[in-house]
């Protein structure tokens, strides 16, 4: 299977090549060499690695590790345990931020503590499965990876191991890489949109099996939890659908931040399942809800669409303050399953935009 | 109406020891499954207090008044909560409907998953069990026997009213900063006890007040100039107050989109000293046997 899927793949890159402007298909390491590197330490979400909006210079190489992390983590208030599979410990892994033609260069560490193969398929790279087929990585092994990011937008990154691709993906193995046009956003009319911070969202869709009283059940080991998981995930009905791997992640004291005036480009990626984001009270400016940014930003929306496998950008400034729910506006997901955010925004409040002009009372009686 | 003298106090004690041998409570057939029920005795006294509910003052959002309570007549409240093992016993009689969530919760824990109907279904099955006069309490008991855990509410903000998001956030902020670090309901004691006995109060299962939800509007000198209620929300005593409606049996679900819920629904109720007439029941139940 696999090496049927690899060898039409191969069919169709080539097919790919034959097309391309003389050139273009000549690029080599040696080309690389030259570039300057940049090692970054990538942050834990709902963070974002300090980056240029505007790329200063010429293209580059910029380095990012992960670490693969196999490890129980609470997804609700309940005490709900899933035998997670992470890159570097987060759900979703940490977002990477690029500019348009730089080189990534990915370590791929997969510790012996771990117990299952693991890789990595970037939707931004070209190639070789994005990248699944050269990083597959045995407990005890790291791999390389180095994929020119040509496409500028926000793209899904997740674990596709032979076999078990969505158990990994609807574990935890999924993150964001941003790779922004090397000028920086534009808005409908090629104006600059500077924002002033990142939100990142990565929502999961968990599929944690019951046991004969409907209790969710824990278990040992990731491997025991893999046939009765299965099976479940066989239902397509998730039993939690959470922003940041947990119910109430991001939530009370974890509650995102923002002012009034602020600039957010609120990045959401799903790596399995459609969802459809919506500030409530909020709107959002210019979104890109396929999230690739060589098209223009659709304006205005209130609520946006995420398809399964991709992740989309929202780019909002806050003209209320106070505190606003972001959610799946698939209500029932976002208060019964966890697809819930709060963003406490603060700063004056704008009586034109909005005024209680009686305060709930008595119906007066004549 | 002022307390009494020492004396009614001892008939009452009398009274409740022979209910506790068993020579009242006639009529009710599942006495034995109930065993002896640990109760704090609260003594009358006095305290102030901010009564539940969404206050205006001008129009605006304001604290609600800070009023004197007067507990002139002291009552008896479960020391600890309702547990698992004991709404069981009024599910078992068919009195109460099974409590949602998790199935197979040690006994030991206190009952949560309750609505407020099945909160007042457990007090008619209780009193009718062991013959005496449980209820749920009001909100203003519940204050005072939580003592010292029974948290002030007042925002105390310098708030001209110009931004009505001032008192949204800073009450987010004091509710998130008393969610409980652990919502998984524990072991009955495991919160340990207040200042009058009680047990568990403002841990992580909050306890259903007989108190309806309210929206007034205040005169200058703090009195009430108008007020609804709504009595298809009351009020629930914990870490923070919560309002809730009657059919919510489980709190997270229950909370507004962008506010704080509480975690779990329970129940702890009050027991009345026997009235004149319960009293008068309770003797002639003991000539005619």
């Amino acid at each position: 299977m696999f090496t049927r899927r690899e060898a039409l793949f191969g069919v169709a890159g080539a097919a790919v090549i034959a097309t391309l402007p003389v050139g273009l298909n000549m690029a080599h390491a040696a080309d690389v060499a030259g570039l300057s590197r940049e090692k970054v330490a990538l942050v834990a979400p709902p963070f974002v690695h300090a980056h240029q909006q505007v790329a200063t210079g010429g293209p580059k190489v910029v380095e990012f590790q992960l670490t693969i992390k196999e490890q129980p983590v609470v997804i609700d208030g309940d005490g709900t345990t899933l035998q997670a599979m992470t890159y570097d410990g987060s759900i979703p892994g940490p977002m990477m931020v690029v500019h348009e033609n730089d080189y990534v260069e990915l370590t791929l560490i997969n510790p012996d503590t771990n117990e299952m193969p693991h890789n990595i398929d970037f939707h931004a790279a070209t190639g070789a499965l994005g990248g699944g087929a050269l990083t597959n990585v045995n407990p005890g092994e790291q791999a390389v990876l180095r994929f020119k990011a040509t496409r500028a937008g926000t793209f899904v990154y997740h674990c596709a191991p032979s076999g078990m691709i969505p158990w990994h993906v609807v574990s935890g193995m999924s993150g964001t890489i941003m790779v922004l046009p090397r000028d920086g956003l534009k808005d409908h009319e090629g104006k600059p949109l500077i924002y002033d911070k990142v939100l990142y969202i990565g929502e999961s869709d968990f599929y944690v099996p019951r046991d004969e009283n409907g209790n969710f059940k824990k278990f040992e080991t990731l491997g025991d939890s893999y046939d009765e998981t299965l099976k479940v995930m066989r239902g397509l009905i998730p039993t939690h659908v959470v922003f940041n791997g947990k119910v109430g992640a991001l939530t009370g004291d974890n509650a995102l931040k923002a002012k009034v005036g602020e600039k957010v480009l609120i990045v959401h990626s799903q790596a399995n399942r459609d969802t459809r984001p919506h500030l409530i009270g909020g709107h959002g400016d210019f979104v890109w809800e396929q999230g690739k940014f060589a098209n223009a930003p659709d304006r205005d929306l209130e609520t946006w669409f995420i398809r399964g496998g991709s992740a989309g950008a929202a780019f909002y400034m806050f003209r209320q303050p106070g505190v606003y729910a972001y959610v799946n506006h698939n209500l029932i997901e976002a208060a019964e399953l966890g697809a819930t955010a709060h963003i406490v925004v603060e700063g004056n409040w704008d009586d034109d935009l909005m005024t209680q002009v009686a305060a709930p009372g008595p119906i007066p009686t004549n | 109406m002022k307390l009494k003298t020492p004396s009614l106090l001892a008939l009452t004690a009398a009274l409740g020891l022979a209910a506790a041998v068993g020579l009242g409570g006639r009529g009710a057939d599942p006495t034995t499954s109930v065993g002896p029920i640990a109760t704090i005795a609260i003594a009358p006294g006095s305290f102030t207090f901010r009564p539940p509910g969404d206050y205006l003052r001008s129009n605006r959002p304001v604290d609600a008044p800070l009023r004197k309570m007067d507990v002139r007549a002291g009552f008896e409240i479960m020391k600890y909560q309702v547990s698992v093992a004991d709404y069981a016993r009024c599910v078992a009689d068919g009195a109460c409907l099974a409590a949602e969530g998790r199935a197979s919760m040690p006994e030991t824990m206190p009952v949560t998953g309750v609505n407020y109907r099945d909160a007042t279904a457990y007090t008619v099955w209780l009193s009718s069990a062991t013959g005496e006069s449980w209820r749920l309490p009001t909100d203003a008991e519940w204050a005072f026997a939580a003592a010292e855990r029974f948290p002030d509410e007042a925002l105390g903000l310098l708030d001209d009213g110009t931004n009505p998001a001032t008192r949204w956030l800073a009450r987010y902020r004091n509710e998130a900063g008393k969610a409980a670090p652990d919502p998984e309901p524990k072991p009955q004691g495991f919160f340990g006890v207040n200042s009058k006995g009680l047990a568990d109060v403002a841990g992580n299962v909050w306890d259903w007040t007989t108190t309806c939800y309210a929206h007034a509007s205040l005169n200058a000198d703090g009195s009430i100039a108008e007020s609804t209620e709504n009595c298809g929300v009351r009020v629930v005593g914990g870490r923070h107050r919560g309002y809730m409606s009657f059919f919510i049996r489980d709190g997270k679900s229950g909370g507004c989109a962008a506010g704080m819920a509480p975690h779990n629904l329970g129940i702890r109720l009050v027991r009345d000293k026997p009235s004149a007439i319960a009293r008068l029941r309770s003797l002639l139940n003991r000539t005619a046997s």
